[in-house]
This record gives structure tokens, C-alpha cells and sequence, in this order.
């Protein structure tokens, strides 16, 4: 790598937007080199300035935002201080961009095809038809089907990840010189996230580009990039070749990061995420000395007192800590964190499904004022599953695979088309408002987005006061003296219940629900993705929260989550859905080795683990989901199933295979069979597990 | 497209059904009787009795509403009861004018309060924006009599550039008549001019804003090649569909600014009609009031549908 050229370089890199508080140092003194054929990962929470960084060092700032010093370079031009006019001939041309949301990126009303020949005309200077003919050719090379019908479509016809490949065609279209990817695939699901990763890499080595990936996601960044810097708080604290950085950071905050996200781990029991303690610092009240230093377990007086620079310590590896020499390894700091007990079988029943569905009628409006569906859609076609008390249920699978419709149907808030619902063997309503207080005190639940379910006008303390008043029937000072008590429970100081949700941040509203959710006492909470619109520190905190208060008040979750990791990570038990049906069922830890349905191997093989030295066989699901109006026959899952084995699979149902305890599997492929062809799906490389 | 519009079409015709039925309804309800009103307070009960008889009031409701709805249709919409004459002849004449005066309006508002907008939103927070937005407000706040009182007094009464007075001869074409239309014209577009500009300006910076334009930015697109191809297609659709709207307002609804200027439009006549409780005018311009109204809503609709592929297409 060092021999090869540098493309794209920052050197001391400062950036600020002057806002109502005063100049906010967004990004401070940041140097970055890409080389050819190199892509270098740029790590950070919400708020460590890597898309500020990025936007800076191309001179694409708002109106607010300002270079405050240092310089970036493409090749032998200068960028910092180029006039727009002059910015214009480079942008799209020698610097191409892939942004987080496709479906924003792309004007919604113009033509795909259009929106890429304007570039090939603009910077290639093409005729109208050799620009549409460059055009196709380079649609077909992301992999799209069909290219000519594609650039006749507008944005809102195609999918997420279809529109993501045309953004990378677009970047790609003059082959850039260097391709920033900002978040590329967060708005995407696993399946579709992995065939554009696929594509990112073998794409930008065959246009000899560099790539600057940013990202939040550890995962992600392992799997594509050579090089890795990690930003926290406007600035760089660590930059290391993937592996070393993975293997041995040495940096505290790198080092947290990777505690903080859950291991995908087959074998290793169960223990807490090593979570960073403290959040962000505020730009505008930054620490003296090492920023990282309040929240650091390894700082020392000195670390306070002046701050380190980024300097090579080892050969490429680059870090801002004192104590480089002292800190552990990944591996010896995950296992650290204190264990989690393993969870005792056979407990009683809490909750149990049967045979639920719910459907959707189809749409018929007067005059046809609104869009018409035929068909009725059937979201959740006939789930069985049971919660055991003080045990996690989780409920994995792409969105649009009815999981959170599954999670409403139990709790009442959309009405079940037929099934049961048994709540310590007793039948629950189907509609949340005939069910009686007894059982909303039971079954209690916490939303994806804590903005859109706390009222932003009642304080934290009213929020979490209200079941206590409605449910538990307290008396007003006795519900005062429990909101203390519980804001304590979920670590937030008592001060807060007087708080309004915008005077709290998404971890700390996230709480306050969890919190509400525990107040009535209930015997099992719905968790419906709680944990994915929060930063990656935040999520282990709360993933911790949510385990300890299970241990210490033997509640039951029912978690459902695109996440795996996750997902394995809180659960006892786990059920894999797949376009209204389960596919698999079983102990965590049978779900999570062979055999596994060809569904749940795709998934585990899409998932990106946090470690480069973990090998996954690549498994790519072709095509999108189908739509729940149209459910494919015999095994709904035939369409898109890589071991799709005959007609079988069109014209039957599957029957349930059982394994070992309650693991089952809808599957037409024996299990002997499924666990021989699944041998190597995840595997550890041998010489790393050597090394543990 | 060609299903949308006959669904469209078919929506619009069941709105005029149910318009119509209410304006009868409501006309038949109103205080006083036509037969009354046509002879006076002295008429002697036979000749009241022959009257009615004579214009079929004493048939059953849903009858004479039938007769009424059939000649409406055909164009015979009877005569007027204080001036004797047709009622189709003066109420075309009337929309004639009209619609001179809402054309002469619109060709003043619509193009420069998009550019208005346009620029305010280029130029958010700067103080040409801040002016468009303080003056729009000012004038979407006043009424039109009192825009059009200032506007007389000073280029009537004290400038004497145009004339205070738009009372135009029957039949004056919109050349002749075009002096005496700017007046009433400027006060109708100062609120609609503050309400498209501001439109035009909140959508237009909403845009601005917007990722893909950031994309296009970012593809290396001339600021201009941006805001025509990118930025306006977006950004006008809701300024599209207020204009549209707007025209049904511009030919029926002026009827303060019509009496202030003495202009003969279809305002002043409905108001006429009104205060002599003349039945067959008063129907006939409501109902003619609910077509124009109804026509620019639907072409407010397919404008809209022409202009964003999101409902062109789903």
C-alpha cells in the first residue's frame, strides 16, 4: 500500500459552523492520505464530525460552515480555497459521492436515466445518445436487470437497494478519482446491504478508485476497508490498518467502541457489553487536556492535564493515548464486562400466540381518490410462538416481514384477523380498548422512535407517573416517590422527571420509556427495535439496562430487531420470520448453528461481523421481498432460496423438522442434510481461535 | 391517465348534482315567495294563485327542481324577476367580464409572485427576503377595500393616472377596457401575489434543502442547470395546484372588489341578485359559481397529476 500513490489527502483539517452558541470546532486538525486502490474507513458516533470532514475536504459546506485551517488535496490540486466554478469541473467528475438515504438522493421527479446522463453529459461531454448507451452500460455493470426499462422509471418505482446501485452508478459513471461513501447502507436491510457491499468493492477496484467510506457501523468497516480512522468529537484518535485496529486498538475509545457492540459469538456465554460510560461532549464544552479522558477507565492525572497527539506508534498504526502500551486487547476487554447468568430452562409460560393473523382488506376508494390494492395483505399469516417468563423472545427478519405488525397484533393495537392470544393462559382481546387495566398492567410496551412516542409537551416524570396513577392505582405522592425510584432503575439522575423529551437526548428518551414501560409492573414488555435508531455507545448501555432490570425484576421481553447481533446478543429464545410466517424457531443458541434454515444462513452470512478474521461464506439473496399482498406458494421463502431444491418447494408447504430441545425448521431439506451443506457457513479463522 | 380523468370527471359532475340540489333547496327555503315578489305586497290572492299556477309552483318540489335542472342544462335559465330580461344573456355578458378582469389579474400575480418567491427562498434570511415576507404578510392581512381605497386615492384621485371608476360599457373589449381593469386588477393580486410568493418561497426552500439537490451539487451542476431542472419541477407543485384553485376564486368571488370599483362582473351581479331576491339569477349564478369553482379545482387535480410522477404513475 505504501508505495501507491496518494489520492486524497487532509492535512490538519479544521472545520466549524458559526452558530447561535459561537464557532462550533466541528472538525479538528484532521489528516487523512488515501492511496489508489485504497479504501479507508472513517469510524464514528453521531456527531464526531466524519461527514463534516468529508463534506469540508471537498469544499461542499452550508452556508454556516467554514474551513478553519489545514488544507485537502486530490492528486496535485489544491481543493481548500477553490471557487465554486472551479469546484464544479472536479465534483461528479474526479470525486464521485454515495449518500446514506437513496431515496432522498435522487430527484423523485426525473427519470433515473436522466439523472445519469446529466453527469456523462456534463463532465464526458457526450452526445445525448452516447450518454443514454454509457448510461445503460454502466447500470448493467451494478447489476441492475433490465437497464433500459430502468431509466425510464422514476425514483419511487424501484426499491432501496435498486436505487442505491443507480447512485453507485452514477458516482462511478466518469470513474472517479476518489468515491466518498457516506453511510451507503444504513437505510437498507442485511440482505440488501450485503450485495451493494459486494458491489462497492469489486467496483471501485476495477475503476482503480480511492474510497473514503464513512460510517458508524464496525461491522461494516471491517469487511471493506484497508484502513480505518476512528473520529470522536471532531477529531481523529486512532488510525490503523483494519486488522491491527480489530486485534489490538490502541485506543480507549476505539477499544469501547468495539466492546460496545455485541459479539456475534456461537460459543461464548452470555455477558454484559463493555459499554462506554458518559456520552459525546458537547463541541461548544470541550474537555481540556485528552477529550476522551472523563470517560476513559484508563486515564490518569496527566491525561487531564495536556492533551496527546496522533502520533505513529507503530508502524502504520496511528494513536492520540498516553497509555497505548497498558490497555488490553479486544478480546481480554470484552471479557472483561461481568457475566450474565445463564438462564434456568423450563420457567412457566407468560405469553403465547397462536396461529395469529392479521390482514389488511384491500383499499377501494370512491372515485378511486386514493391508490387501489385488489388484494388484501396478509402481514402476520399464521404465527405460534410462546414467551417463558424472566426469558427473551427474539424476533428477527428483513422489514416488510410483519414482525412489528406481530408485536401490535399482541398488544392489541391492530386487531388480529384469527388466532389466540393467551396471557398466562388467559385469552386476551384482540382490541387493546377491550381488554381490561389488569391486563395493560401486564403487558407493557417501548417504541423504535422515542421521539414520536413520549408527548413532547408532558415532562419525563409525568410520562412515567401515568401508569403508575392509571394502572397501579397509586396515590399521587406515591407515584412522586416511584418515578424517583425508577429513574434511578434505568441510571438517570431524579432531576430528569422534570425534563421535556427535547431537553433529553434519543439514549436518555429511550429510558424514560423503558422506564415507563417497567412502572406498572408488568410481567412482559414488547420491544419493538428500541435500540435502532440510537449510536452504538448508547445501544450497549441500553442493552445492558434492559438485561440487568430483567435479571432484577424477572420480566419477560418480546424484542424484535433487524439486528442479529443483537438480537442474539439479548435473547433466549429466537424466532427468524420471513414474510409473515416463522421460518425457524428455537433456543438462541441452536438458532445460531447448523443447521439453519436457508433463510436464517442467509442472514447470518449478509450480517457483517465486527472481525475481520471471522470468515462468512458469501450466501446472496437475490431480488427483494416479495409483497405480502402476493405470497409466493408452497414455501414462501422458494423465491428468493438459494437451495431451492425442486417443484416441491412451489407446491408444498414445508412441514416443521424438529431438532434438538424446540428447535424446529420449515424446511422441504432434511436437517442432517441442511447441517452437512451448512458446514462452513460462519467459521472462525483457525489460527485466531488458536490465539483465544 | 384517461381512467383518472373520467374518475376525475365523473367526481365533478356528482359535486354539481349535490351543489344543485342544495341551491335549489336553499333558494325554495329563503324567506318570501316568488309569486310575491313578482306582484307586490297589494296583489289580490286569486291573482297570486294564477301566478304561481302559471310558473308551476304548485307542482311538487322534486319537479319543478327537475324542470329547472333540464332547462339549466339547455340553457334556458328563465327570466329575471326585477328586470324582466333573460337571465342567460346577462349572466354571460357579466362572466365575460369577469373573467377580462381575472385574466388581467393573473397575468399580474402569478409570474411575479413565483418570482418573488423564488428569490426570497434563494436568498432565506437575507433582507430582500425579510421585506417579501414582512410586506406579503402585511398585505394577505388587509383587506381588499382597504388596498383599493389606497390605490384610488392615490393613482385615481391623486396621481390621476387611471380612472377611480371601472363601470365599462357592455361589450367594451378587453383593449378599450384595459385601463380601467388595472386598478381593480393590482388590489385582486396583492393577496393572491403575498400568497403565491410565499408559497413559491416556503416550498422552494424546502427543496433547497432537499438531498438530491445536494446531489446535483455535488454532480457539478450549474446553479442555474439546478434550480431550473431540479429545483422548480419539485418546487412548484403546491404553488401549481394554488394557482389553479385560485382562478375559480378570481372569476366568482370578487365581489368586494367589484362593488368598490363599480366593475360589472359576475360579484356584483350575484350581489344584486341577492339583495332583490331575485330567485332565477340567484340560482343561476350559484350554480354557475359551483361549475367554475369545481373545473379549477379539477384543473388544479390534473395539473398536479401532469406535473408529479408519484400519482401519474400509482
Amino acid at each position: 500500500m505504501v508505495d501507491q500513490a496518494v489520492v486524497f489527502e487532509t492535512t490538519d483539517l479544521s472545520i466549524g459552523y458559526q452558530t447561535e452558541s459561537g464557532l462550533l470546532p466541528a472538525v479538528r486538525s484532521a489528516t487523512v492520505r488515501v492511496r489508489e486502490r485504497e479504501c479507508f474507513g472513517v469510524v464514528g458516533e453521531s456527531g464526531s464530525g466524519k461527514t463534516s470532514l468529508a463534506m469540508g475536504a471537498i469544499n461542499y459546506l452550508s452556508a454556516n460552515g467554514k474551513v478553519l485551517g489545514g488544507t485537502s488535496r486530490l492528486r496535485d490540486i489544491e481543493l481548500t480555497g477553490q471557487r465554486r466554478f472551479q469546484m464544479r469541473r472536479i465534483w461528479g467528475s474526479r470525486i464521485g459521492m454515495v449518500y446514506q438515504n437513496p431515496s432522498t438522493a435522487l430527484n423523485p421527479s426525473i427519470r433515473i436515466g436522466e439523472q445519469l446522463c446529466e453527469v456523462a453529459r456534463k463532465h464526458l461531454r457526450l452526445s445525448r445518445a452516447k450518454a443514454r448507451e454509457k448510461c445503460r452500460e454502466m447500470l448493467a455493470r451494478v447489476a441492475m436487470p433490465d437497464p433500459a426499462s430502468i431509466m425510464q422509471r422514476y425514483p419511487h418505482q424501484l426499491s432501496g437497494g435498486m436505487l442505491q446501485r443507480c447512485v453507485i452508478a452514477m458516482a462511478l459513471i466518469t470513474r472517479p478519482e476518489l468515491l466518498i461513501l457516506d453511510e451507503p447502507t444504513t437505510a437498507l436491510d442485511v440482505t440488501t446491504q450485503a450485495v451493494v457491499l459486494d458491489l462497492v468493492s469489486q467496483l471501485a477496484r476495477e475503476s482503480d478508485s480511492a474510497v473514503l467510506y464513512i460510517t458508524h457501523d464496525l461491522a461494516v468497516v471491517s469487511k471493506l476497508c484497508d484502513r480505518v480512522g476512528v473520529m470522536y468529537a471532531g477529531q481523529f484518535c486512532e488510525q490503523a490498518p483494519v486488522k491491527d485496529l480489530y486485534r489490538a486498538p490502541l485506543h480507549p475509545y476505539t477499544l469501547g467502541l468495539l466492546g460496545c457492540v455485541p459479539r456475534f459469538d456461537p460459543e461464548g456465554g452470555k455477558r454484559l457489553l463493555a459499554s462506554i460510560p458518559g456520552s459525546i461532549p458537547r463541541l461548544d464544552a470541550l474537555p481540556g487536556g485528552c477529550i476522551f479522558a472523563p470517560r476513559c477507565a484508563f486515564a490518569r492525572d496527566e491525561c487531564g492535564r495536556s492533551t496527546p497527539p496522533l502520533r505513529e506508534v507503530r508502524p502504520g498504526h496511528y494513536s492520540a493515548c498516553f497509555r497505548w502500551e497498558e490497555l488490553p486487547t479486544a478480546a481480554e476487554y470484552a471479557h472483561a464486562a461481568p457475566a450474565v447468568p445463564p438462564h434456568t430452562e423450563d420457567r412457566p409460560e407468560v405469553l403465547r400466540v397462536i396461529d395469529v393473523r392479521k390482514s389488511f382488506p384491500p383499499t377501494e376508494r370512491l372515485f378511486g381518490a386514493g391508490r387501489t390494492r385488489s388484494r388484501s395483505v396478509r402481514a402476520v399469516d399464521g404465527v405460534t410462538l410462546w414467551v417463558r417468563k424472566g426469558n427473551t423472545l427474539g424476533v428477527v427478519g428483513e422489514s416488510g416481514c410483519g414482525k412489528t405488525t406481530l408485536l401490535r397484533a399482541i398488544a392489541g393495537l391492530a386487531p388480529r384477523t384469527s388466532g389466540e392470544i393467551l396471557l398466562n393462559g388467559e385469552k386476551l382481546e384482540a382490541n387493546v380498548q377491550d381488554r381490561p387495566r389488569k391486563v395493560l398492567k401486564q403487558l407493557q410496551m417501548v417504541f423504535q422512535n422515542p421521539d414520536a412516542s413520549l408527548n413532547p409537551r408532558h415532562p419525563a416524570g409525568r410520562a412515567i407517573a401515568r401508569p403508575l396513577r392509571l394502572l397501579a392505582g397509586l396515590s399521587r405522592r406515591e407515584a412522586q416517590r416511584r418515578v424517583a425510584l425508577l429513574l434511578e432503575a434505568v441510571n438517570l439522575f431524579p432531576g430528569f422527571s422534570r425534563r421535556l423529551p427535547e431537553e433529553l437526548s434519543g439514549g436518555e428518551k429511550q429510558r424514560v420509556a423503558i422506564a415507563r414501560a417497567f412502572a406498572a409492573g408488568p410481567q412482559i414488555i414488547l420491544l419493538d427495535e428500541p435500540l435502532s435508531s440510537l449510536d452504538v455507545s448508547v445501544q450497549a448501555s441500553l442493552v445492558n439496562l434492559l438485561t440487568e432490570l430483567q435479571e432484577k425484576n424477572d420480566v419477560s421481553y418480546l424484542f424484535i430487531s433487524h439486528d442479529l447481533a443483537a438480537v442474539q446478543h439479548l435473547s433466549h429464545w429466537i424466532a427468524v420470520m420471513y414474510l409473515g410466517a416463522l421460518m425457524e424457531w428455537g433456543d438462541a443458541e441452536d438458532v445460531f448453528a447448523a443447521p439453519f434454515h436457508p433463510y436464517t444462513e442467509a442472514l447470518l452470512s449478509a450480517i457483517p461481523i465486527a472481525d475481520p478474521e471471522v470468515q462468512q461464506r458469501p450466501i446472496r439473496l437475490q431480488g427483494g421481498v416479495p409483497s405480502a399482498a402476493k405470497i409466493p406458494t408452497g414455501c414462501r421463502f422458494h423465491t428468493r432460496c438459494p437451495r431451492k431444491i425442486g417443484r416441491i418447494c412451489e407446491t408444498e408447504t414445508p412441514p416443521w423438522r424438529e431438532g434438538k430441545n424446540v428447535h424446529r425448521i420449515s424446511c422441504h431439506i432434511p436437517l442432517d442434510e441442511l447441517k452437512r451443506l451448512q458446514a462452513d457457513t460462519i467459521a472462525r479463522t483457525q489460527k485466531s481461535r488458536d490465539v483465544e | 391517465m384517461i381512467r383518472f380523468l373520467g374518475r376525475r370527471l365523473a367526481l365533478v359532475l356528482l359535486t354539481l348534482l349535490i351543489s344543485s340540489v342544495l341551491i335549489f333547496i336553499v333558494t325554495q327555503i329563503l324567506p318570501g315567495d316568488a309569486a310575491r315578489a313578482i306582484l307586490g305586497r297589494f296583489a289580490t290572492p286569486q291573482a297570486l294563485a294564477n301566478l304561481r299556477a302559471k310558473l308551476g309552483l304548485n307542482r311538487p318540489l322534486i319537479l319543478q327542481y327537475g324542470s329547472w335542472l333540464v332547462h339549466y342544462v339547455q340553457g334556458d335559465w328563465g327570466l329575471s324577476l326585477s328586470t324582466g330580461e333573460p337571465v342567460f344573456p346577462l349572466v354571460a355578458a357579466r362572466l365575460r367580464n369577469s373573467a377580462m378582469l381575472a385574466l388581467v389579474a393573473f397575468l399580474m400575480y402569478v409570474p411575479l409572485g413565483i418570482i418573488l418567491g423564488l428569490f426570497s427562498a434563494l436568498r432565506r434570511g437575507k433582507i430582500f427576503d425579510q421585506v417579501v415576507s414582512v410586506t406579503s404578510l402585511a398585505f394577505i392581512g388587509l383587506p381588499e377595500f382597504v388596498t383599493g381605497l389606497i390605490l384610488i386615492a392615490i393613482f385615481a384621485l391623486g396621481l390621476n393616472w387611471l380612472p377611480a371608476s371601472s363601470d365599462i360599457p357592455p361589450d367594451q373589449g378587453l383593449v378599450r377596457a384595459l385601463p380601467r381593469l388595472i386598478l381593480p386588477g393590482i388590489t385582486v393580486s396583492l393577496v393572491s401575489l403575498a400568497y403565491i410568493a410565499r408559497m413559491t418561497r416556503s416550498s422552494t426552500a424546502e427543496v433547497l434543502g432537499t438531498d438530491y439537490v445536494r446531489s446535483a451539487y455535488l454532480k457539478g451542476m450549474h446553479p442555474l442547470r439546478v434550480l431550473f431542472s431540479h429545483v422548480l419541477r419539485n418546487s412548484l407543485l403546491p404553488t401549481v395546484t394554488v394557482i389553479a384553485v385560485g382562478i375559480g376564486w378570481l372569476i366568482g368571488g370578487l365581489i368586494v372588489t367589484e362593488s368598490l370599483f363599480s366593475y360589472p362582473g359576475l360579484g356584483r351581479l350575484l350581489l344584486f341578485a341577492i339583495q332583490r331576491r331575485d330567485l332565477p339569477l340567484l340560482q343561476a349564478i350559484t350554480l354557475l359559481l359551483v361549475v367554475i369553482f369545481s373545473l379549477s379545482n379539477l384543473l388544479a387535480d390534473i395539473l398536479y397529476a401532469l406535473l408529479n410522477p408519484r400519482i401519474r404513475y400509482s
